[in-house]
């Protein structure tokens, strides 16, 4: 009974993902047909893959013929932030038996959005069947999005250009409900400047693994300050 | 016409790399060990450094310098931000804001 109601919290949460994962899927899935790889290497991509940035970045190395070097390069560059992602979700995840690796592979940028927002979870929440909800619903719209995309890409009536700001518009929005569900804004803010400094000093190709970098020494050192000021906001919250 | 053997490794090499990614701190500090308590504070507070990271990940391809100056990008964001600010309202933030930057780089700055 309570499981059916945590599905549904999670379907509800998913549903804010869905139109960005459909559209950026769709968006893929022509790229790819104009490519001249059908649906079914669409469906393929979204379960070896499954990453909408590195998934697009694909569609260049296959069709540009790229080598194996550079294909493994370009996605350790990509993707080297889902590393950090898997060591964010260590603890959360602990205990979750045989859907583990199930969490974990198909952990993406927006999942991970919701699955790591602590703040907005209600307590009596049952953890292993909201993540696992949230995951699987996710990765279902993304499917949808993709091997649509693949299918009705030559027939388009209208132009799509700029719909693939759907997922722009998705991380703004993320990062609003963020910033109001903590109290601690040094991380978020910490994230804005050094990508910024990073995208600005080693352009748009190479800024991420810098970036990712910088922001974890950046929050290490200000490890000691950070947890100072939780615990006396946290103190002044139960005096009052 | 596209070459299938290639195409399946390539493929294969993408999904080897990333599956190594997302599994290695999972295999580093296996359930059987205590996780070190820097890895707890990052996993509290990385989550919102990364979301801003990619916030600024999705304007990496925008020129300030060549026209149009990233207008429709920065019309299009605030938007949405002004929209979730004020009506907490997450579909028509997100179906807002991208019919709003659809129309501006196709009809008006074009």
């Amino acid at each position: 009974m309570n499981k059916r109601k945590d599905l549904l919290l999670a379907f509800k949460k998913s549903l804010a993902i869905m139109p960005g994962y459909i559209v950026v899927g769709i968006g893929f899935g022509v790229m790819m047909s104009d490519a001249g790889y059908s649906w079914i290497w669409c469906l393929a991509m979204c379960i070896f893959i499954f990453g909408g940035s590195m998934q697009y970045a694909a569609v260049g190395l296959l069709s540009g013929g790229a080598s194996v070097l550079t294909t493994a390069i370009i996605t350790l560059t990509i993707h080297a932030r889902q590393f950090v992602y898997s060591l964010a979700m260590l603890d959360r995840y602990k205990g979750m038996g045989w859907v583990k690796p199930f969490l974990i592979f198909r952990l993406s940028d927006e999942t991970f959005s919701i699955v790591s927002n602590e703040s907005s979870l209600p307590a009596k929440v049952d953890r292993k069947t909201f993540y696992v909800g949230v995951t699987f619903f996710d990765e279902m719209w993304w499917i949808i999005g993709c091997v649509a995309g693949g299918l009705i890409g030559p027939i388009i009536p209208f132009d799509t250009t700029g719909v693939d700001f759907a997922m722009t518009a998705l991380f703004i929005v993320i990062f609003i409900e963020q910033w109001r569900g903590n109290r601690e804004h040094r991380p978020a803010l910490t994230g804005l400047a050094v990508t910024f400094a990073s995208l600005l000093m080693f352009g748009a190709e190479k800024f991420l693994i810098p970036a990712l970098i910088v922001i974890i020494s950046v929050l290490i050192a200000l490890k000691k300050r950070i947890e100072k000021a939780e615990a006396l906001k946290e103190n002044r919250r139960t005096e009052n | 016409m596209i070459n299938v053997p290639y195409s399946i490794l390539l493929i294969a090499v993408m999904s080897g790399v990333s599956a190594l990614l997302r599994f290695l701190p999972f295999i580093i500090f296996h359930e059987g060990r205590e996780t070190p308590q820097i890895i707890t504070y990052l996993g509290k507070y990385l989550p919102p450094a990364l979301i801003a990271m990619l916030v600024i990940y999705c304007f990496k391809s925008v020129s300030i310098v060549s026209r149009p100056h990233g207008l429709p990008e920065f019309i299009a964001a605030a938007l949405v931000a002004i929209l979730h600010i004020w009506k907490r309202n997450t579909l028509l933030s997100i179906g807002a804001g991208t019919i709003c930057y659809m129309i501006l780089i196709q009809f008006v700055f074009v």
